[in-house]
């Protein structure tokens, strides 16, 4: 180590993913990121939490539904094919509420990065808080970035192999809670966990949970930083999100340099020096083995923690802040040019963040207004095919339908099941022993699809064709006074005529 | 061949094959395929000890976990049956009406007597159990030896003029025509009063004509009102379904060659529970009585 200042030391590092020294086809080299401290840090700790605690929590809240729903807030119920958020539950053929979310979501990126860039990759995307939460794990159980190295090159000793077992047997258990939780949103929460723990659990939930363990140990553990470089597609669409009034983070050349780590050497010497003292501090806290100083690039997820760094030593050495900050491109140009930075809370405020803004907004309106006014009844009607009509002795004509009605409600509902456009017309419910009458009540039971055949008997001197349009009246009795209806044929004998 | 040659572009070595002064590179496989290649190698020959795989003349290997896909589909089977037995046994010995009532029962029953019916019925009876000419529709309300369950069973039991079966239902209309008991005119003139009883047009004069030969000639078996009746086999002539066609010329070959359909006797050829299956389902077709 060399002294370069006063009192900031030379750290010994080299960022190994700068791009001079990357080569397409290479091993990994290993990256030992020093603990940060600052304000971003402790945002991200913040983010850490509170993204942790939503993830683990979340199965377990409960969310009353009456006695004919799970009373789980939030659960994917594969198996049953419903969809539980809080007082929102969605049936298969009510997806498309999750591809507005999708869509939601989307937009809501591209409104991010467009003002504050990659914030999703340096704070909330999943790989970043884990690869956080398994590195304060190494650095809880071998220490900070120095005595790390120091471990790596170590030989295998006794002590080395106990922090290593150490290491990676809590890497395994975060790894295998992580999976465990997952689990927990497609069944009911308490009863899993149970059968979980006494192997009584079905297979699919330990195959889960073993490939998220393997996929969490590996991507945080091991692969990290290569997973936003060469696995994410994010950092490759995030170029056409940026523009150069987007933040990012940025290092300031105009004033650190022409860097030097002979400050006051070269002072007296009367020879210009920039602010930055070659202290390496932003390579070495950065957990994707990179030099910021180098511009923007690829690898950077935006986390900051070179900022705090940097401030660090502004502070220690004197000089001020923001050596490396958030700034927009047009700051930099212009800060370049020796002119103040334009960039004020206005530059958020531009015709691509009004019309993410618009298509978010007009997404989630939409989507809000049909949740609020969708209907929890539907029918569906499938006329028999074989045979298509039945010749009844009295000269009447038989069409059998297989009615389906959909109670979207968690509650037994009885609708009225009517024929409106066939003159004369009755029916009865097969299986049933009640005479043919015009309208037939039938009850459904919460939350399912009442399949039930219908027997439509009408006469064909009363019809006008051969085949005639009708429609299934469906009303609920009580309740609500829910209604839908669906349009079916009736279809009689002489059509070969 | 002499020693290896290296391309000078790219470094690597050649195979010596020239096509007009191109020279063919020799590059190496990638290392993760050629593991991947071996892998599958060392799969297969695992594969063709443990299972079934190379053919002989008759048959083939057996492997050493003695597997086969046939004792996969027996087990299956076997699972399958142990898993209804408990409602086979039910359906083999409860009463065919209290089948019908308990709810889980029908549904059972209906959906194996589906299953059977597509296997023994549909040749005659049409997959939709619609029949078709000389082969009843089960689906509609008019039944020629009755629409109980129990009628249903015992047809479905004992069959229709089936020889070997004592008990098989026999009705035997005389053939009018072919025998000499009616000549064409008279046959002519009960037609169109059998046209008349199912309400189709006649012709008013021949069909009074027909009115005595009727009485006396076939009201016996299909009633004074052609109204039929069930407990000799004799079908209504009064309604708007004839199994043989309700046409004139239908009515006058019936009248002349009479009919004589055949089902077979099923109960010596399907287990108790199927037969009782069977009756649930077809009298569930919405014709049951």
């Amino acid at each position: 180590m060399t002294i370069v200042h006063d009192s900031v030391e030379r750290i010994d590092v080299e960022a190994v993913n700068r791009k001079e020294t990357r080569s397409l086809y290479e091993a990994r080299v290993k990256i030992f990121p020093r603990r940060g401290y600052g304000s971003f840090r402790t945002l991200k700790w913040w983010v850490m939490a509170v993204t942790l605690a939503i993830y683990y929590v979340t199965p377990w809240l409960r969310w009353d539904r009456g006695p004919h729903a799970p009373d789980q807030a939030v659960l994917v119920d594969l198996a049953n094919r419903r969809f539980y958020f809080f007082f929102i539950e969605i049936w298969p053929q009510e997806f498309y509420y999750v591809a507005g979310l999708l869509i939601m979501a989307g937009v809501g990126l591209f409104l991010v990065t467009s003002t504050v860039g990659r914030a999703w990759c340096g704070y909330t995307c999943p790989q970043t808080v884990w690869v956080d939460l398994f590195l304060v794990v190494e650095r809880f159980i071998e220490g900070d970035r120095n005595a790390r190295i120091k471990l790596d090159k170590a030989p295998w000793t006794f002590d080395k192999i106990r922090k290593q077992v150490a290491k990676h047997a809590l890497w395994i258990l975060i790894a295998m809670s992580t999976g465990g939780a997952w689990i927990f949103y497609f069944a009911d929460a308490p009863t899993l966990a149970l059968d979980f723990i006494r192997f009584e659990a079905p297979a699919v939930a330990y195959t889960t949970v073993g490939i998220l363990t393997a996929t969490t140990y590996v991507l945080a553990g091991f692969m990290r930083e290569q997973v936003c470089t060469y696995m994410c597609p994010w950092p490759r669409i995030q170029a056409a999100m940026l523009d150069e009034d987007s933040l990012t983070v940025t290092y300031n050349d105009w004033r650190g340099e022409p860097r030097s780590r002979h400050h006051k050497r070269q002072e007296q010497a009367g020879v210009a020096v920039g602010d930055c003292v070659d202290c390496n501090a932003c390579v070495a806290v950065c957990p994707q083995g990179i030099d910021i100083r180098d511009g923007q690039q690829l690898e950077c997820i935006t986390c900051a923690l070179c900022i705090d760094a940097c401030d660090t030593i502004m502070d220690k050495v004197g000089k001020p802040r923001g050596l490396i900050s958030y700034s927009t491109l047009t700051d930099y140009a212009s800060n370049k040019a020796g002119k103040p930075a334009p960039t004020t809370w206005r530059s958020f405020i531009r015709p691509r963040t009004v019309v993410y803004v618009a298509v978010w907004s007009v997404v989630g309106l939409a989507m809000l207004a049909v949740l609020l006014t969708r209907s929890r009844l539907d029918v569906n009607v499938l006329h028999d095919r074989n045979p298509v009509f039945v010749q009844l002795a009295d000269g009447s004509v038989r069409n059998g339908y297989t009615v389906k009605i959909l109670n979207m409600l968690p509650e037994p509902r009885t609708f009225r099941l009517a024929i409106d456009g066939l003159p004369g017309a009755t029916m009865t419910r097969a299986g049933s022993d009640a005479a043919d009458a015009a309208v037939i009540d039938v009850p459904v039971d919460p939350d399912t699809v009442g399949s039930m055949k219908i027997y439509v008997r009408a006469e064909p001197a009363g019809l006008a064709a051969v085949r005639s349009s009708f429609t299934f009246q469906v009303t609920e009795i009580g309740g609500r006074g829910e209604a839908a209806s669906y349009e079916a044929n009736f279809e009689v004998p002489g059509g070969g005529k | 061949m002499s020693s290896k040659e290296i391309d000078d572009v790219s470094g690597t070595e050649t195979t010596g094959h020239e096509w007009d002064g191109i020279k063919e590179l020799n590059t190496p496989l990638p290392r993760w395929w050629l593991w991947t290649f071996y892998a599958t190698i060392v799969w297969a020959i695992g594969y063709m000890v443990l299972y079934p795989a190379i053919p002989l003349v008759t048959g083939s290997t057996k492997g050493v976990l003695g597997y086969s896909s046939r004792a996969d589909v027996a087990r299956e089977i076997a699972e399958a049956k142990t898993g209804m037995a408990g409602l086979l046994d039910k359906v083999g010995s409860m009463a065919l009406e209290d089948i019908r009532k308990d709810p889980d029962l029908f549904q059972f029953a209906v959906a194996g007597g589906r299953s059977a019916f597509s296997v023994n019925c549909v040749q005659c009876h049409g997959s939709g159990a619609a029949g078709g000419k000389g082969y009843p529709n089960l689906n509609d309300d008019e039944w020629l030896w009755g629409g109980s369950l129990d009628a249903i069973h015992t047809t479905l039991v004992h069959g229709i003029r089936f020889e070997g079966d004592d008990d098989t239902r026999v009705s035997d209309m005389p053939a009018f025509g072919r025998d000499g008991v009616l000549d064409t005119a008279q046959i002519d003139d009960v037609a169109e009063h059998v046209l008349a009883l199912s309400g189709q047009e006649h012709d008013q004069a021949a069909a009074e004509r027909g009115t005595a030969i009727f009485e006396e000639n076939c009201a016996a078996c299909h009633g004074a009102q052609g109204e039929g009746i069930a407990d000799v086999g004799a079908p209504a002539l009064s309604n708007a379904i004839s199994l043989y066609g309700g046409d004139k010329a239908s009515i006058v070959e019936t009248v002349t060659n009479a009919r004589r359909g055949v089902m077979p006797a099923w109960g010596r050829r399907l287990d108790d529970a199927t037969l009782k299956q069977l009756a649930v389902y077809v009298h569930s077709l919405g014709g049951g009585q």
